[in-house]
């Protein structure tokens, strides 16, 4: 998640851990501040407009649904699929996916005009609107996780019960009163979390392919219109999500350097590396139609992602640091924890430029000739950079991810599997 | 428009209607425009004198439709048998001339004035386009109300239904429903529908201007705006000035056109000016491929 997350647990503080609590207050602190000014005034400091109505909150809500039905998928990989190689991270990857769920949630939730409403989208819904079904869905997927992370930390949670100081209350707390840690108990919970990885695939896959669809679906819009966007969006989702993970095992691991671990990262190494490969591929299949076809219409959104004033977001955080960087490290040094876990965490990092390319150059077209001069008012333009508030509500947002992360991962039996050698 | 304000607040009885209601018309909802209402009551030659000095470089604007009666009367009766039958039987219909208009904009302002709207809220703004090169180079003004499309994209993918269209066929928004996502924005292939910011012209000023703190009069409410409250946070849109339409009146937009290139009302209508008006080979729709069949109809 963040580089500034401490590498190893030590009972004193070190140097690193408080140089990375002060700059996650002070992160939290401004993001604060963005928060009380979009509660206090709406969006009056938004940038986006009535003719970009999407912006930075959009792509950044894309962003990390991405990264958790991503995640979620590979925690399948070991609940549903069984795969061995990656049982012990099957916690980590669904406690992930819960948090950057939670943080997709609040982004977007600050987004809506009327955020006291959006218990209406259960109570009103409207079942011919994508936006509907993606709420439906992803509540479903939230429910499912929080229940999965449960059975799926029940037995470590027992076990932590029965120690002292705040691990043990954590433990006592959430075990609910449910500590049996017996071999059929444990079998049980086993069973539970397989049928629920079971149902959550295709919720995941759905929920996702929905995001994608959210956007594929309007004719309106030209480069939108396309339907390799709900494909597209959840092979992102397992690279960027993939990634995410990735980096999390280098550099947060409780047994970094054996050889359990190098192997575990070299192999989800090679994961991404095969799924950024395909996402890459499917890009590739999208730009080429859409730029070889000259019809301005279709073409021109991504001539503005390509030379438009935002190039650098296409080419210098996507192709460069997200895509081309990793890969060269992951081909040359697959074997290298460090290495794959840097060009995982520059993968995940870097996906927001795919988000946002996808958000924006949708709508900066103007509909009609003449309408960017029509009539001259705030809010009322076809060139968007997120504001000052944008940039500090999502400052909040992953200041408050990273924290849970970071308390989730001091205070839960995450990557434990052989207690022994994690608890302490 | 104070005229009109108080028209809306003063509709009169059904009893003594055509008459006064013609006279209301002509001095009131034209708001003494005095050119205006001399140009609609004289011949059509009468009223576009060619220029003689510069023959190469302006041109007469297209006859006004109907000569014989006075094109806001016609449609003010239009008007009256459209209303005087059951809502699902009309279908509410506007007819812009392209080659009349004259790019005023006197149509947004009175659209913005009708319906209170703030700073960054536009239902009809006018587009401006520059067509061929100096000295061969011309104008074209394109009012862009929203559609009220028979087939709205806008209209499926609000995920809380919030927006829908009437048994008359305007698409209508539900102020207290909407939870301001704006898919609808991004949904309309017209860009016809604005986000309610929540800005006022005077908010520098030490006190809002009184005009800031009236209510507008929409969807058969009145809505006030303060702090956060609808319709700040929502998306807003043309509407046909359904409120005046209920008081016996014309859209704004349209009593306001000071080029008579704006025409409204009922398509099912036979014997209405629109019915006769989009019969004509000029009368196109905007993007026609989508299929959103436009109940906003451009001569072109
Ligand atoms: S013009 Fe736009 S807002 Fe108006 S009905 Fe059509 S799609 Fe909806
Ligand atoms: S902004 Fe309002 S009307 Fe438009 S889709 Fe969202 S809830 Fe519906």
């Amino acid at each position: 998640m963040q580089a500034t997350m401490p590498q190893s647990r030590p009972s004193r503080p070190s140097l690193g851990l408080s140089i990375a609590g002060v700059v996650w207050v002070a992160a939290l602190g401004l993001g604060l501040v963005g928060v009380v000014l979009r509660l206090a005034t709406g969006e009056v400091h938004a940038g986006y407009g009535s003719y970009i109505p999407w912006g930075l909150w959009v792509a950044a809500y894309v962003y990390f649904i991405g990264l958790s039905a991503g995640a979620f998928l590979i925690s399948a990989l070991v609940y549903v699929a069984g795969v061995k190689r990656l049982e012990r991270i099957g916690k980590l990857a669904l406690f992930t996916a819960l948090v950057t769920l939670f943080m997709a949630l609040i982004t977007i939730w600050f987004d809506i005009g009327h955020m006291e409403r959006f218990w209406e989208v259960y109570v009103y819904g409207n079942p011919s609107s994508m936006m509907a079904w993606m709420v439906w869905l992803y509540t479903a997927y939230f429910l499912l996780i929080i229940a999965e992370n449960w059975f799926a930390l029940r037995a470590d949670l027992a076990a932590m019960s029965r120690q002292g100081g705040l691990r043990g209350v954590v433990g006592r707390t959430l075990t609910f009163g449910r500590t049996d840690v017996g071999d059929e108990a444990v079998q049980r919970d086993r069973g539970t979390l397989r049928v629920l990885g079971t149902i959550g695939v295709p919720l995941a896959i759905a929920f996702h392919g929905g995001v994608g669809a959210l956007f594929g679906v309007i004719a309106a819009r030209p480069f939108w219109n396309s339907p390799i966007f709900p494909i597209a969006f959840i092979v992102g989702a397992l690279a960027s999500g993939g990634a995410l993970i990735t980096f999390v095992t280098a550099f947060f691991w409780p047994d970094r350097g054996t050889q359990e671990h190098r192997d575990l990262v070299s192999f989800l190494g090679r994961m991404v590396l095969a799924l950024l490969a395909l996402y890459l591929l499917l890009e590739w299949a999208e730009f080429s139609v859409g730029l070889y076809g000259q019809v301005p219409s279709e073409s021109d959104p991504y001539r503005q992602i390509m030379t438009g004033p935002y190039w650098y977001v296409f080419w210098f955080v996507h192709v460069l640091v997200g895509a081309l960087v990793p890969l060269a490290v992951l081909l040359l040094r697959p074997r290298s924890m460090r290495w794959v876990g840097a060009a995982c965490g520059l993968i995940a990092a870097a996906f927001i430029a795919v988000r946002l390319n996808v958000v924006i150059p949708g709508l900066i077209i103007p509909e009609l000739k003449g309408l960017n001069t029509a009539y001259v008012e705030p809010h009322l333009s076809f060139t968007y950079f997120p504001s000052l508030m944008e940039w500090l509500v999502l400052l909040f947002v992953v200041a408050i991810g990273v924290g849970i992360f970071y308390a989730g991962n001091k205070l839960l039996p995450l990557a434990t599997g052989d207690e022994s050698e994690v608890q302490r | 428009m104070p005229d009109e304000e108080l028209a809306v607040k003063s509709a009169p009885p059904p009893g003594a209607r055509r008459l006064s209601r013609r006279r209301m018309l002509v001095l009131g909802g034209l708001g003494g425009s005095g050119a205006v209402a001399a140009l609609l009551t004289r011949g059509v030659e009468a009223a576009d004198p060619p220029a003689p000095s510069a023959p190469a470089t302006t041109k007469a604007l297209a006859p006004v439709p109907g000569d014989r009666t006075s094109v806001l009367i016609r449609m003010q009766d239009d008007l009256q048998r459209a209303m005087a039958k059951p809502i699902e039987q009309r279908k509410w219909t506007m007819v812009l001339d392209l080659t009349r208009c004259i790019g005023c904009s006197a149509c947004t302002v009175a659209c913005k004035a009708e319906n209170n709207l703030p700073p960054g809220v536009v239902y009809r703004p006018v587009l401006e386009e520059e067509i061929g090169t100096y000295p061969n180079v011309r104008a074209r003004f394109t009012p862009r109300p929203c559609m009220q499309c028979d087939e709205p994209p806008c209209v499926p993918v609000c995920p809380v239904a919030a927006t829908y269209k009437r048994p008359d066929g305007i698409v209508e928004i539900d102020y207290d429903r909407c939870i301001g996502c704006r898919y609808c924005i991004a949904a309309c292939p017209y860009s016809a529908r604005t986000f309610d910011f929540g800005l006022f012209y005077t908010s520098s000023a030490p006190e809002k201007a009184p005009y800031e703190r009236e209510p507008s009069h929409e969807y058969g409410r009145s809505w006030t705006r303060k702090g956060d409250s609808s319709p700040i946070g929502n998306v807003r849109k043309c509407h046909f000035c359904i409120q005046r339409l209920e008081a016996g009146m014309l859209p704004a937009c349209t009593t306001t056109c000071v080029g008579v290139a704006t025409f409204f009302g009922d398509q099912n209508d036979p014997q209405s000016l629109v019915s006769e008006l989009i019969a004509s080979p000029r009368a196109q729709r905007l993007k026609e491929d989508l299929g959103t069949k436009p109940k906003v109809y451009y001569l072109m």
